[in-house]
């Protein structure tokens, strides 16, 4: 067991926990920041994606020990009240079916917005490739990504 | 407009004035879900200070917002959206107004609340039109009172109720005290379909705001003050038990509770439908938080042994049934040996129509093709999970079902309390596609509870969801037809199988527009557990009849549209037999908006295209798929789909569905399979088991719907099935290969021969 004092959403956060706990499992378990979602747990399908120090990674597979000096949003902390133009542009195309994969979409499509403002469709598809959706709502995804696109440049 | 009684469902009718007034919403509001400024202005009311309750599925408070209850579990489906649509249109209220709230399960008040077989929409149809209507009727009848009018002369429109002659007005909000003790009328009036203003509208969902930004909907996500964490070990492989373990070491790791074994269901416990599990005494790991337990859970020893062969009892919705389970070690190469030896024998014959074997041994031409496709597992993004809390009391449960009523009842034969002491709250399902219906996780749940006295959430890995069983099944079908020397289709002989059930549809297309016709099944033993997924066995036999019919037309000589339209033609003007399940109208309707929107006579250069279309779940979808090669990698560059569901409640949201349901057969139909070696499933997460991504998605579909006036019927399921028949069919023209074998991206030489 060791303490940590995390830096997530913007508020420090202390938690003690083993230092091999992945990050996925301290924000779930000890944070009870449970938007981000657990689906495989080998960062294979992206469903527990978080923003550390605006990249976005898989934390299912990140211990808590590797991010404890960086800045971590997950998805309640993407905007203060849904208005990030990524969750805008979600709701503005009605992408969900379950849902379930759509915080690991955000993360990933805010990522990708940030370092690469005006992306291609190619370019979205590959950046968005790490994150399964089941429920197959890749098309819908794609265009909420160009419309957020538009709004953030 | 027409008068329905209000039988249907009348004790959710009743009226608790008991309930009236105050009560926690927990529901979403169209306030909190607004995405656009504008919506937003337009949202102006406040939460009510009381609410008058209608019925179960409506109360209204006294500002005159009105909260719907949405009775089915909501699993991506839209249900949570469309049925309170439903219900919102026959009563008048402005959707701006509606709060939805999610039912718990309550079989009194909302009957058979099921997901699953595309039914929700098609059976719930007219109860909610009627709990809407109820209402309204009964607003009227206190305006009417309270006005001191006649009620035939008021009229309502977004929640205002208004007597043009004397030009008094009241909103909901304002009546809503006396209507809700107004007498629930004997018979209501219904909307005519030309007058529905929310039905046929396109609504986001209401719990889009929620979904992005990550609030706590799911069953994974259910909190509970001082909940333990558990997880579960099965048998590594299908044929294997616990037999024995050692937890010392386990035990003394941080973090962890306790550790014991559960057994699911008794021996000789007679099961319900959904209660398939082949894995019924599991070992459980409890802790306090996910990640010591999976530690724990990594480090149990345990030894397993085989099965012998058993039997269980089921009750199939009344009838009795003995299930053979047979044991031993299962691979897939024995699966795909046996299955082939099946086909080639003759079996059980489940229609004759002529007879065909005479029409075959003088035909000019016999085709004859075999096909096949694999296990799959469900891969929900939710992995099985859920929450209990037993106590003497009763048992609390909460988590992703999509059959509770059934589960239910396990739960309290299990844990041998009554059904009344079992509470099942509904959370939203991350996928459910079928597998969320045996609820085994949840009975698991409640007996882990019991034995540590706690409240405990049940977790599964990717790897226990993917191993579990309850796939499904794989299945193997040969073809013949016979055409005269005209080209014409004189004979068509079908013969189907699979482990451990046959995919056999007899009376479905195209059985009935062809004189001679035979249609025969068998089926091979196992103890690899199946369950429905996604429009179960039409998933393989569109994909297969489809593609079969495409070989067929082109060895006619004839365009694959026109060659389904004229044995249709022929199922409707002279129909063989008289059990054909579906309407040649409208699969012949579906082909025919497909074959416009897609402009199918028109080539297209450089694209492949292939043409499908299935009727299942009372519903018709057709598909035109186009392929571009890009060097020797086929890219699905667009599909049109065109679907008959009659009705189409919410169009912006069925589109989705069926965009969804297209992405996902052609995913499994290049890439999806479960195999098995000596009873271990080979693929346990997703570094294994391909699933479709972002890049190989079809580029662009494009959804139509056949514009009619016919009750909705379902949707989840019908666009699935053609698709991997108009995929394979497309392949062909791209590739010049005909494609037989599911996943289409595999080598199958080896189990095929
Ligand atoms: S849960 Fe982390 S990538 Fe799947
Ligand atoms: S919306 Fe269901 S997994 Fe993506």
């Amino acid at each position: 067991m060791a303490n940590y004092i995390l830096n997530i959403n913007g508020k420090r956060l202390e938690v003690e926990v083993d230092p091999s706990t992945p990050l996925l499992w301290v924000l779930r378990d000890h944070l009870k920041l449970v938007g981000t979602k657990f689906g495989c747990g080998m960062a294979q399908c992206g469903a527990c994606t978080v923003h550390i120090d605006d990249t976005a990674v898989r934390s299912c597979v990140l211990p808590v020990s590797s991010v404890a000096e960086s800045k971590i949003t997950n998805i309640e902390g993407l905007s203060a009240d849904g208005d990030h133009p990524v969750q805008q542009a979600w709701m503005e195309v009605d992408v969900p079916q379950c849902g379930y994969c759509q915080a690991g979409q955000i993360m990933t499509a805010a990522a990708l917005l940030k370092q690469n403002p005006n992306p291609t469709e190619e370019e979205i598809e590959s950046a968005m490739n790490g994150n399964i959706c089941r429920c197959g709502t890749y098309l819908r995804i794609k265009k909420a990504v160009q419309i957020a696109a538009g709004k953030t440049s | 407009m027409s008068i329905r009684k209000t039988k249907i469902g009348r004790r959710a009718f009743i009226k608790n004035t008991s309930l009236a007034g105050g009560g926690l919403i927990l529901g979403f509001s169209i306030l909190n879900s607004c995405s656009t400024e504008k919506e937003k202005s337009m949202a102006v009311k406040e939460m009510p200070e009381e609410w008058f309750e209608m019925n179960a599925y409506l109360k209204i408070g006294d500002n005159g917002l009105v909260t719907i209850m949405a009775p089915n579990p909501e699993f991506g489906q839209g249900v949570i959206t469309a049925m309170p649509m439903i219900v919102a249109d026959e009563l008048d209220v402005n959707w701006q107004d509606v709060i939805v709230e999610q039912a718990n399960f309550n079989a009194e008040d909302y009957g058979w609340q099921f997901t699953g077989g595309s039914q929700g929409i098609r059976r719930r149809w007219e109860g909610l039109r009627l709990a809407g209507a109820t209402a309204k009727a009964m607003l009227v009848a206190a305006a009417a009172k309270t006005w001191n009018v006649p009620a035939s002369e008021i009229s309502v429109a977004e929640g205002i109720l208004t007597h043009e002659q004397t030009g008094k007005k009241a909103g909901f909000g304002e009546l809503a005290s006396i209507a809700a003790t107004m007498e629930v009328p004997e018979e209501v009036p219904l909307k005519n379909v030309k007058d529905f203003t929310i039905i046929g509208t396109s609504k986001k969902s209401v719990e889009n705001k929620k979904i992005v930004t990550g609030k706590p909907l799911f069953g994974l996500d259910y909190q509970y003050e001082g909940a333990l964490v558990a997880m579960v070990e099965h048998p590594p492989a299908f044929g294997l038990q616990l037999k024995s373990y050692n937890d010392e070491s386990v035990r003394a790791m941080s973090g962890i509770v306790d550790v014991f074994k559960i057994k699911t269901l008794e021996d000789g416990f007679k099961r319900g439908y959904f209660d398939t599990n082949a894995f019924t005494d599991l070992l459980v790991i409890v802790g306090k938080n996910t990640w010591e337990v999976m530690n724990a859970k990594k480090a149990m020893k345990a030894e397993w042994e085989p099965i012998a062969d058993s039997k269980y009892l089921m009750d199939q919705f009344g009838t009795e049934v003995e299930v053979e389970v047979p044991g031993g070690l299962e691979s897939t190469t024995d699966h795909y040996a046996k299955m082939k030896e099946m086909a080639s024998r003759a079996s059980t014959v489940m229609r004759q129509d002529g007879d065909p074997e005479k029409v075959f041994r003088n035909a000019d031409n016999v085709i004859e093709r075999s096909y096949s496709c694999p296990f799959l597992a469900h891969n929900c993004m939710e992995p099985m999970n859920f929450f209990a809390n037993v106590t003497d009391e009763g048992a609390h449960l909460a988590g992703p079902l999509q059959a509770p009523g059934l589960t239910e009842t396990t739960v309290a034969a299990r844990l041998g309390i009554p059904v009344e002491k079992v509470e099942i709250e509904l959370t939203r399902m991350g996928g459910g596609f079928g597998r969320r219906a045996y609820g085994h996780y949840a009975v698991e749940a409640a007996l882990i509870s019991q034995q540590v006295k706690a409240p405990v959430k049940l977790i599964y890995t990717r790897e226990d969801d993917m191993t579990f069983g309850i796939y499904r099944p794989s299945y193997y079908a040969t073809y013949r037809a016979a055409l005269d020397e005209n080209n014409e289709l004189i004979a068509f002989h079908v013969n189907a199988g699979g482990v451990p059930e046959s995919p056999l549809f007899p009376n479905r297309f195209p059985a009935g527009t062809v004189e001679h016709y035979l249609a025969e099944q068998w089926a091979i033993k196992s103890n690899i557990t199946i369950g429905a997924f996604r429009a179960p066995r039409s998933n393989f036999m569109a994909g297969a009849e489809q593609a079969f019919l495409d070989e067929v037309a082109e060895a006619a000589g004839k365009d694959p549209i026109d060659f389904r339209l004229e044995l249709l033609e022929k199922a409707k003007n002279n129909p063989v037999g008289e059990e054909n399940e579906y309407d040649p109208d409208r699969l012949a309707g579906v082909l025919k908006l497909v074959r416009e929107k897609s402009d199918w006579d028109t080539p297209k250069p450089g694209v492949s295209r292939g043409v499908s279309a299935y009727f299942c779940h009372n519903s018709y979808a057709a598909h035109v798929l186009d392929i571009v090669m890009e060097g020797d990698r086929p890219v699905v560059q667009n599909v049109v789909c065109a679907i008959d569901c009659g009705i189409v409640i919410n169009p912006d949201a069925a589109a989705n569905m069926a965009e969804g349901a297209i992405i996902d057969g052609v995913g499994n139909a290049m890439y999806g399979v479960l195999s098995f070696k000596d009873g271990k499933p080979e693929q346990t997460n997703f570094d294994t088991y391909r699933m479709i991504r972002h890049t190989e998605a079809p580029k662009q579909v494009e959804v139509h719907f056949v514009q009619n006036e016919v009750d909705p019927t379902g949707l989840g399921e019908p666009p699935f099935p053609p698709v991997f028949g108009a995929l394979a069919n497309a392949l062909y023209k791209a590739t010049g290969r005909r494609y037989y074998h599911q996943p289409f991206n595999a080598d199958h030489s080896e189990l095929l021969g």
